[in-house]
């Protein structure tokens, strides 16, 4: 007992993730945090998309489960688990069992190597990208293999058209990843990385986040990144796959109840996957913002509290509501309901207060805010862009982006030789 | 980190292959035999890890499961599978495929007695760390020409594909 208790110190006084100091406990510890966290912001994201799409549209959203609907999704989640779970007759069992666990299995096995913060993931890779991205790609498999199995004709042209597209943007994706690769070798050292925690190291000791580098090249991979990670995640403008004014549903129609409920937890975990991804590569991971402009102490301090600061906002909003809900007793239960909201948000905020749980968690926070504005992103996506014919899907994913991607890496490599010689002969002439 | 438990997870990698690859030629349904291919090709990938290659089973996960291995599916749900399934085999091979076999197998049986004097006992892998690198040095230093031939030649298949495939160019 006294010895797994030293086990489990030993790992909080040293600087690395657990997978490379070899700690199982703590492995298990992150793996079940990150996967607790993950569904939390699933059923979050349900909630945020609907309500967020709602009010772009001057509409409500869903106002009846709790206040302002913030019990939805729990709702959702019990109807889901409750609904009959039909498989069509002539469908292949296998195959059609199998396919949503492969979706989801693929969307949470990304996230091993996610780096939250230098020492917050579970582990780090030597080929941290290149397993991100194969391990997401084999979600394309999933897609197929469902709307094969389904055994009916939406759902066989849903996967069809999902292969082609994702097989397609997978090109542009790669190479826009490649230029970032690229710019990591620009350091001391003169050796590249794939790990996702050296990716950042790489820009925190270069004092720049990638979308910045080489000005225009770095905002165009990163661009050409956004655009094909939307497609990857088969969502709006490129959601062709489950395009429901044609395909009913596309791949996942003859799906209901639970299994259906797999593939919409694997759709928006992936999301976050991809986001992640960008955020690792060109945002500077769990670096914090102006951290030139303003840098110093004093500085380092007042960024440090913005995680509770943010928390206390919410919970303030939550007290702010709740003062205007309506004051006939039929309300009363919501009306509580929001306050004990508030207070447990009010609460987390005095928790990040105290030193030692600030200094922990900054990274974890700016890594999660960055992330979420991507989410909202795709949410302003949906809400903003019509959808793509499919000819136009597969002229934009060859004959812009890969050329374009291309290009930028073609110039990435020759920038950094060829920009010091230009420059010197810049300076003679002048 | 100290590997785990090394035999175990070989021979059930080990298994997860050979089955996988009897399935791969016995089932009637061509989809079922592509799954099972990707099912034996993951496992590859996994042996590939357990040899210190982390860079390789990356690589071989996005190109034959993620990549080559969708458009087979793409392509073979496409065909209707009830008619395939009646058809005949035209190509009687089995002769050829045999002999290919024996002699394939006899390679490895030799392979297998004769192995510890070609290969050293020990080998040294690299940095655990350091795979990728290495293999960057390695493929635009000592091997530069084979590599640059293997890209020429991709390159000539992709030009070829799309004279073949298209009319009017």
């Amino acid at each position: 007992m006294h010895q797994f208790v030293e086990y489990v110190l030993l790992y909080l006084s040293s600087d690395k993730t657990p997978g490379s100091a070899g700690n199982m406990f703590w492995a298990f510890v992150y793996i079940i945090l990150i996967f607790t966290g993950l569904s939390v912001a699933v059923i979050a994201m349900n909630w945020l998309e609907r309500k967020i799409l709602a009010h772009m549209q001057v509409r409500l959203g869903p106002m009846r489960v709790g206040p302002h609907g913030l019990l939805q999704p729990i709702a959702d989640a019990l109807k889901l688990l409750l609904k009959e779970d039909i498989m069509p007759a002539e469908a292949d069992g296998f195959v059609f069992w199998i396919a949503p666990l492969l979706v989801v299995l693929s969307a949470f096995t990304v996230f091993i190597v996610v780096p939250f913060g230098p020492t917050h993931a579970v582990t780090d890779m030597n080929i941290g990208v290149l397993f991100m991205l194969g391990v997401s790609s084999l979600s394309v498999l999933g897609i197929v293999m469902a709307g094969w199995a389904s055994n009916s004709h939406y759902p066989l042209i849903g996967a069809l058209r999902s292969s082609a597209q994702m097989v397609s943007y997978e090109v542009a994706m790669g190479l826009a990843v490649v230029s970032v690769i690229l710019m990591t070798s620009l350091n001391a050292t003169g050796t590249g990385t794939l790990s996702m925690i050296g990716i950042v190291q790489a820009q925190q000791s270069q004092g720049i986040w990638f979308i910045f580098k080489f000005f225009p090249l770095g905002l165009i991979g990163f661009f050409i990144f956004a655009v094909a990670m939307v497609a990857e995640t088969n969502r709006a403008p490129f959601d062709l796959p489950e395009a429901e004014s044609e395909l009913t549903a596309g791949f996942h129609t003859e799906y209901s109840g639970f299994r259906w409920s797999l593939f919409f937890l694997a759709e928006y975990s992936a999301m976050i996957a991809v986001s992640s991804i960008a955020v690792t590569l060109w945002l500077g991971g769990w670096l914090r913002p102006f951290s030139n402009l303003l840098g110093g102490s004093t500085w380092e301090l007042v960024f440090s509290f913005f995680p509770s600061l943010t928390f206390l906002f919410l919970a303030g909003m939550c007290f702010y509501s709740t003062a205007r809900m309506p004051k006939h007793p039929y309300f009363r239960i919501q009306t509580l309901g929001l306050a004990g909201f508030g207070v447990v948000l009010g609460l987390i905020g005095l928790v990040l207060f105290v030193t030692p749980v600030r200094l922990r968690v900054q990274d974890i926070y700016w890594f999660s805010a960055k992330v979420a504005a991507f989410m909202y992103l795709y949410i302003w996506y949906r809400g903003t862009f019509p959808r793509y014919r499919f000819d136009q899907l597969m002229k934009v994913g060859w004959k812009v982006l890969l050329p374009m991607s291309l290009g930028v890496l073609i110039l990435t490599a020759m920038v950094p030789i060829l920009g010091p010689i230009i420059w010197q002969h810049i300076q003679h002439l002048l | 980190m100290t590997p785990v438990a090394t035999p175990f997870f070989f021979y059930m990698l080990a298994a997860i292959m050979v089955i996988g690859s009897i399935l791969v030629i016995t089932r009637k349904n061509a989809v079922h035999s592509a799954l099972a291919l990707i099912l034996t090709l993951l496992a590859q990938a996994a042996l590939y890890l357990m040899l210190y290659a982390p860079f390789v089973a990356g690589v071989q996960i996005i190109l034959y499961a993620g990549g080559i291995m969708v458009l087979f599916l793409f392509v073979i749900m496409l065909v209707n599978i009830d008619r395939a399934e009646k058809e005949r085999a035209f190509n009687k091979q089995w002769v050829v495929g045999s002999i290919a076999a024996l002699a394939l197998g006899g390679l490895f049986i030799s392979v297998y007695v004769k192995g510890k004097a070609i290969f050293p006992a020990n080998p040294r892998p690299g940095a655990e760390g350091q795979n990728t690198q290495l293999i960057g040095t390695m493929l635009y230093g000592q091997y530069m020409f084979p590599f640059e031939i293997a890209s020429l030649l991709l390159l000539v298949a992709i030009i070829g594909a799309v004279v073949m495939a298209k009319k009017r160019i």
